[in-house]
């Protein structure tokens, strides 16, 4: 090319140099946060849909608050595992804020719940502790909370439906022995260290039994003041 | 009988120079603190100073715990010797360095003495911190105590016998360590003066990068030659080896990149690396960066130590082969050539060096370069749920393929990484 051609034309050409450098390296790598969370399919399954492993919790479609919150807990050891940790301490705010946003707006179908692992009386147990609570211990129906459908409200109360039992007991058991907290006050904290063990089980149980309805979207509105008061939820 | 005496009597003195001798060793240099003298109220200039510093030096990484007061210490530091537990270093009176003076705070950097005259163990790396001068010394003091105090006792270290005892601790410090100040090379330009200052004092690169004695003494004769971190299963590669971290070949630019932004053309910081730029040196000035590479790529070039060629089986190799072709090639190419913001791996040093900890420890964990203002958005790798002999296979088919010849990793040595 002539040294002098005209500036517009040697832009085209710097342009078109730069486009074919582009496509010869990385042309299938997209640049979105998709393909930045390939690392997070590993355990949670593809687009954070959950695998049939038990103890990893599906993410996608979590309210945004909700998940946000569980980052930053994992960052700041509220929530104690070592692998989320590794993965996100050298990370900001502001990406774990779309990292959250990200997750969130994923919409995607549930696979059918597994065969319930428990008795009838167990069953009914959970249920009526997850619809009605228990006033002599205490305790508010999970439904107040996560309301009615139980796929939770927005901003920041996250689905109980959808998720493993060994999960959700998982996380019953870390509430008990103090390695999961919220923000304080610690509602969920409160509530698990009311209730016996099996309690704790049967309600797991039952959830982890019941299919996600159609719309599984968490709830826009929500009867508040909430029965306790809670620090992830902002009202 | 006269015999035994004698015997005794020698001894009891030979036992009290020693003594002495690791007494006067300990104190040498030391300069009375006279605690009657008002000191001079800090300048906002120096708190400034001292802001930027305590970023330098890093001093976070320890002195603030997991979702912890900034500063407040409560962290444990793990040694092969037991866990050291770092301070609260908050202005708070009873539990903090709220009483403290600029010059005990010298003492300590310096010396490695605390306020109570105490001897600090060397988890405070003030083999590196002595040589910072007075002048940034007081400017750390002044930022600390410019901070919010923080009531949070400091936790007892958890050490084993003898090294809980200051008297093993005094003798340590006579065999391993002598106050010094950073000396001027005439024959360098500033840049370079600069870099070493920051390298070999408060960024205390030599924490990791330099080999320990038993005594877990860092050895100084083997300037940032490489060395293991103690208990987290992680190497910090030579920075004066060509086939490990020198960046002697390097252009400048890599290296002020991998230090600011935590990614270069030549590869990203991952483990503890990863922390260090996330917290330190992504906040470092341009010329601070610049400095420090310029330093970094004057340190004497040793040629890459050729590697013990142990192979792996041909059956280990065709499985690696296969595994890469499922796991890994998807981003870093068929042919390990990398893939835009996924690292090529041919050449690629965690690959190919003698030490396989970083890329046994990469294939086993993934994870994210830090999160710095030249790379928000990192993108990562994967923990590859894989048995050992799978990333073992991986691992040798990596180090012998394209043309490595990186010695084989073995099923045995993954373990010992998990």
């Amino acid at each position: 090319m002539d040294a002098r051609a005209h500036p517009w034309l040697r832009l085209v050409c710097a342009g078109l140099a730069a486009c074919a450098l582009a496509s010869a390296r990385g042309a299938d790598i997209p640049d979105t946060i998709g393909q930045r969370m390939q690392p997070c399919m590993v355990c949670h399954g593809p687009e954070g849909r959950a695998t049939t492993q038990g103890f990893f919790p599906r993410i996608a479609g979590k309210p945004a608050a909700y998940l946000y919150h569980q980052l930053i807990a994992f960052r700041e050891g509220r929530r104690s595992n070592s692998t989320m940790a590794y993965f996100v301490d050298h990370m900001t705010d502001a990406y774990l804020q779309e990292i959250a946003d990200y997750f969130a707006g994923l919409d995607l179908p549930h696979p059918p719940p597994r065969p319930a692992q428990a008795t009838p009386t167990q069953l009914a147990r959970g249920e009526t502790l997850v619809r009605h609570g228990d006033r002599a211990l205490g305790v508010p129906a999970c439904a107040a909370c996560h309301g009615v459908t139980l796929t939770g409200a927005l901003p920041a109360i996250p689905s109980v439906l959808g998720l493993p039992r060994e999960y959700l007991m998982l996380q019953f058991g870390s509430w008990r022995v103090g390695v999961r907290r919220a923000l304080a006050p610690d509602c969920m904290g409160q509530i698990v260290s009311r209730l016996a063990p099996q309690d704790l089980n049967d309600v797991a149980a039952w959830l982890a039994s019941q299919p996600v309805p159609a719309n599984a979207a968490p709830a826009a509105q929500i009867t508040r003041p909430l029965p306790l008061p809670c620090g992830s939820d902002p009202h | 009988m006269r015999a035994v005496a004698r015997f005794a009597i020698v001894l009891l003195a030979l036992l009290l120079i020693a003594g002495t001798l690791v007494w006067w060793l300990n104190v040498r240099g030391e300069e009375p603190i006279d605690a009657s003298q008002a000191e001079p109220a800090a300048t906002p200039e120096q708190v400034q100073r001292g802001a930027y510093l305590a970023r330098v030096g890093n001093c976070s990484a320890c002195h603030t715990e997991r979702g912890g007061a900034p500063y407040a210490g409560g962290k444990g530091i793990p040694t092969p010797f037991g866990t050291v537990y770092a301070s609260n270093l908050t202005p708070d009176l009873k539990t903090g360095i709220g009483s403290w003076d600029a010059a005990h705070f010298w003492r300590a950097m310096h010396h490695g003495r605390s306020k109570d005259g105490r001897l600090l163990y060397p988890a405070f790396p003030y083999q590196s911190f002595t040589l910072i001068t007075r002048a940034d010394s007081d400017a750390l003091h002044a930022f600390l105590r410019s901070q919010a105090p923080v009531a949070q006792p400091n936790r007892p270290h958890e050490l084993r016998f003898p090294y809980h005892l200051q008297a093993a601790l005094a003798v340590w410090r006579a065999l391993f360590f002598a106050p010094r100040t950073f000396e001027r090379q005439a024959n360098q330009a500033d840049a370079w003066n600069r870099g070493a200052y920051l390298v070999r004092g408060l960024g205390h690169c030599d924490a990791c990068h330099a080999p320990r004695n038993i005594f877990g003494a860092t050895r100084a004769a083997i300037e940032l030659s490489g060395g293991l971190i103690a208990d987290q299963h992680w190497y910090a590669p030579s920075l004066a080896d060509g086939g490990e971290a020198g960046v002697t070949d390097w252009p400048l630019d890599d290296v002020v990149q991998l230090m600011g932004r935590g990614r270069s053309p030549r590869g990203s910081a991952m483990g503890p690396m990863a922390e260090v730029v996330f917290r330190s040196t992504q906040h470092w000035t341009d010329a601070d960066l610049r400095a420090m590479a310029i330093y970094l790529q004057s340190l004497p070039h040793r040629a890459p130590t050729p590697p013990a060629a142990r192979q792996a089986t041909p059956e280990a190799l065709e499985l690696g082969q296969r595994l890469y072709a499922h796991e890994c090639a998807r981003c870093h190419g068929e042919r390990g050539e990398g893939q835009g913001p996924y690292p090529a791996l041919v050449n690629h040093r965690t690959v190919t060096m003698g030490p396989h900890t970083n890329l046994v420890r990469v294939i086993l964990n993934g994870g994210f370069p830090p999160t710095t203002a030249g790379n928000a958005r990192p993108f990562g790798m994967p923990s590859l749920l894989l048995g050992d002999n799978e990333v073992a296979a991986i691992a040798s088919y990596v180090r012998s393929a394209w043309g490595h010849q990186a010695p084989a990793v073995t099923a045995l040595e993954v373990r010992d990484l998990r």
